[in-house]
């Protein structure tokens, strides 16, 4: 049966087999470099340094040419990442090339915070790769490759060692991209000082377990020089595109009024040997080392972040399919379980809100007929105080009639004045009683 | 032309003697001479700057010798949470009979942490101490022997590495301004050809403007100085910050040994004044102001320091009501600042009474009518 032979197949032991002759499958690496050579290649860099240290100038003196970059400024509130892509071309090679260079690193006063957008923005680049690799229509091919290959962490020539910052940023770094350290304007350091500088910083690198990269030693064509230069790191450099006659030749240095620093003399710096290692020996190695390690990890990590898991509880394959579909249900119910719960969460504010409305308005009706007491007991007094007042008015009206008749009385009684002398007493209080009404009349 | 040729030129000639009366209190800045020398100098430096920047060497460079035997450097994992330490080397020294009391002061940690917050705290700290110190030992009984342990001048070390000042740098030099006298240098100076070392120290002194920070100004020179003495004194003005190099080891140049740094592709001359400031920096701290910066010191920034003092402590006291203070009072020529405000208010208030009154009579000016 078939299935049978296909296990027999299987199970056979791949042999080697003497070729009769000349077949031709020899040419395949050349197949595979002309169709690179069409498709072009892509390289991006990280320079990673304070501001002024020479990474725009060493950039333009590495590739040749001098890139757009506008001086930056001590005084960002962050450290922000500038991308910038170029095309070039070499001897019908194409290259895509992506610099990105740190604005306001190491300006801050406070730097804690200081390695984080540029771990944002690794991640970024990573994060629109493996986008693309899971899309269902993707274009791999064709997809312009942002990852960074990588790191030129820029290293201040102090002369004594690595600075805090240095050491915190580059641990961090590690992990997620290939990272050579150079020293930068390497021209302020003796070459005594340069020997036990390198030595210092390589030592303290290694004991803070940093690890930066190291040029592959496996392929014996490059084997020998790879190995030299590993013990050459970190590279001390000097950039210039100024041109200036020494001896007989126009050479890239700089002129100070004790001599000349020539670049690509390897007795003043090292930077002929960063270029070959960068872009002459290495680069391809590089990028490899981005895809199959840096990558990797992180897309593991992402993945076992979502959930995804390379083998079940029983040691059984899943198939990347049916835990997306099992994903995705989870995710469809998680979904609903918080719509339910915010609609409850809405529904339970509602009434409370009403219950408070509710008990307000108890409160002012409340308030309301408090008022009402307060203002029907004043106008009973005021009715009290009222009547007591009528009161009085009408006993004085009464006692006024009385003085009048009594008036009366005495007026006649005047006709026999000594019948009452007893009345005089009245016929004298009389008269004041009497003007005092007469008064009163008249008003 | 040092200073005492320069006092000597101006005694008058015993020719002169004879056409008018010689008093002879001409001879006055001889006798100030001698009892200085008698006497002593004392002068206190401080060095501030990130750690590498070459402050230590520089000093000894200055001084000519070798102050910092046995120095510790820390590594850069220990530096991450550093604090910003203060470290004092005094040392006497003495040329053609003049002595001087040097003092160093280092701060070590400056700047090297990862999270440099008011990392000039400690240094502030220490330099509001000896004013403190001094004020004390001004005010109290016995005067005869006062230390003078003032800072006198502070040299700011700027690294080359950058396009011109960073925050750090213009936060240290706002909060140091009032307090001592700021010299800001470039440091490393080899690093930068001539055209770049000129942009950068005009850049400097653009940003320094900008930011309204107060750095040590040189005198104006009297116009009665000679040419050459002025010529000097421009120049000098004129190459402000000084880009300095330091070493101290001595190697040979056109056939001399001179001191200096030996690359491959040629040798730096410390004293040479082509390839630094490091001359101009000696003459100016050493050789002419250090005087005047003392005198700056005393009369300018301690003076700032002893009146501020004076007034917190007497508004303190006048709120406390409590006369506990060891130092003796003297009287206030500016009224405190809370009696003003009693003053003020108590003013507004018989405004408003007034106004008032005034109201109060035209109502029942109206009525009356």
């Amino acid at each position: 049966m078939a299935a049978n032979e296909v296990d027999v197949f299987a199970n056979e032991e791949k042999r080697n087999l003497e070729l009769g002759g000349h077949v031709g499958f020899d040419s395949l690496p050349d197949q595979l470099v002309s169709k690179s050579v069409a498709q072009g290649f892509c390289f991006n860099i990280l320079c990673v340094g304070e501001t002024g240290i020479g990474k725009s100038t060493l950039m333009n003196t590495l590739f040749n040419t001098i890139f757009e970059n506008e001086e930056a400024s001590h005084y960002e509130q962050e450290v922000q990442l500038r991308p910038q892509t170029y095309d070039l071309q070499e001897s019908n090679v194409n290259l895509k090339l992506t610099v990105v260079h740190t604005v306001g690193f190491g300006d801050q006063i406070n730097k804690e915070e200081s390695y984080k957008p540029i771990l944002e923005y690794i991640d970024t680049q990573f994060e629109k790769y493996l986008e693309e690799e899971l899309k269902i229509k993707r274009s791999l091919f064709n997809y312009h490759d942002t990852r960074i290959h990588i790191c030129l962490y820029f290293i201040a020539p102090t002369g004594h060692s690595l600075k805090s910052l240095d050491l915190v940023t580059m641990k961090k770094l590690d992990s997620k991209v290939n990272v050579i350290p150079v020293i930068a304007k390497a021209d302020t350091v003796s070459r005594s000082e340069l020997d036990k500088l390198k030595i210092k910083v390589m030592s303290e690198l290694v004991s803070n377990g940093v690890q930066i990269y190291q040029f592959p030693t496996e392929d014996e064509a490059v084997a020998e020089i790879n190995s030299s230069m590993n013990t050459h790191l970190p590279f001390a450099v000097v950039g210039s595109l100024d041109n200036v006659k020494v001896g007989n030749k126009m050479v890239k240095a700089r002129l100070y009024p004790w001599g000349s620093v020539q670049v690509e003399n390897e007795n003043h710096c090292d930077f002929v040997k960063l270029r070959e290692m960068l872009l002459r020996v290495n680069m391809e190695d590089l990028r490899e080392q981005t895809h199959a390690r840096h990558y990797e990890l992180y897309r593991r990590c992402k993945l076992e972040e979502m959930g995804f898991k390379d083998t079940g509880p029983d040691s059984q394959s899943f198939s990347l399919q049916e835990t997306y579909e099992a994903k995705r249900k989870e995710f469809l119910v998680d979904l609903q379980r918080k719509e339910e719960e915010m609609r409850q969460m809405f529904v339970n504010k509602v009434k409370e809100t009403e219950a408070e409305l509710k008990e307000k308005e108890k409160e002012l009706h409340e308030r309301f007929e408090q008022l009402k007491r307060m203002h029907q007991e004043e106008k009973k007094n005021l009715e009290e105080k009222r009547r007591e007042l009528e009161e009085e008015m009408n006993a004085f009206n009464r006692r006024k009639v009385a003085a009048e008749t009594l008036m009366g009385q005495a007026l006649q009684g005047c006709s026999q004045p000594f019948k009452k002398d007893k009345d005089k007493k009245n016929f004298f209080s009389l008269p004041s009683a009497c003007s005092l009404t007469s008064g009163r009349n008249l008003n | 032309m040092t200073a005492s040729s320069r006092y000597r030129s101006r005694v008058p000639r015993p020719e002169d003697a004879e056409e008018k009366e010689y008093v002879g209190f001409a001879t006055l800045p001889n006798q100030v001479h001698r009892k200085s020398v008698k006497k002593g100098f004392d002068f206190t430096l401080m060095v501030a700057g990130e750690s590498g920047l070459g402050k230590s060497t520089l000093v000894n460079s200055l001084f000519l010798t070798d102050l910092h035997k046995d120095r510790k450097l820390l590594n850069a994992e220990e530096r991450i949470n550093q604090t910003v330490e203060i470290t004092k080397h005094t040392v006497d020294i003495e040329e053609k009979g003049v002595k001087l009391k040097l003092t160093i002061v280092d701060t070590p940690g400056f700047g090297d942490a990862v999270n440099n917050t008011e990392c000039w705290r400690p240094i502030t700290g220490y330099i509001d101490q000896q004013f403190e110190q001094y004020f004390r030992d001004e005010s109290g009984l016995n005067r005869k022997n006062i230390q003078d342990n003032r800072v006198h001048c502070c040299l700011y070390f700027i690294p080359p590495f950058g396009h011109g000042l960073r925050p750090v740098d213009i936060e240290f030099m706002k909060a140091l301004q009032d307090k001592v006298n700021v010299v800001p240098l470039i440091a490393k100076a080899d690093c930068l050809t001539p055209l770049e070392i000129k942009k950068l120290k005009e850049r400097l002194r653009e940003e320094i403007d900008k930011y309204g920070i107060k750095i040590y100004q040189f005198p104006d020179c009297d116009s009665d100085e000679d040419e050459e003495f002025k010529r000097q004194d421009k120049e000098l003005k004129e190459s402000t910050p000084f880009a300095v190099i330091g070493s101290n080891t001595v190697v040979e140049a056109r056939g001399q040994r001179v001191r200096g740094r030996l690359y491959p592709w040629g040798i730096v001359e410390v004293e040479n004044p082509s390839h630094c400031d490091f001359v101009k920096l000696r003459t100016m701290l050493i050789r002419t102001h250090m005087h005047d910066l003392k005198d700056i010191t005393s009369d300018c920034h301690y003076e700032n320091y002893r009146a501020q003092c004076i007034q917190t402590m007497t508004s303190k006291m006048n709120a406390d009501k409590r006369v506990e203070s060891p130092i003796p009072i003297l009287p206030l020529s500016t009224p405190d600042v809370e009696t003003e405000k009693l003053i003020k208010m108590k003013d507004d208030e018989l405004r408003r009474m007034q106004q008032m009154l005034q109201k109060m009579q035209q109502q029942m000016h109206e009525q009356d009518l």
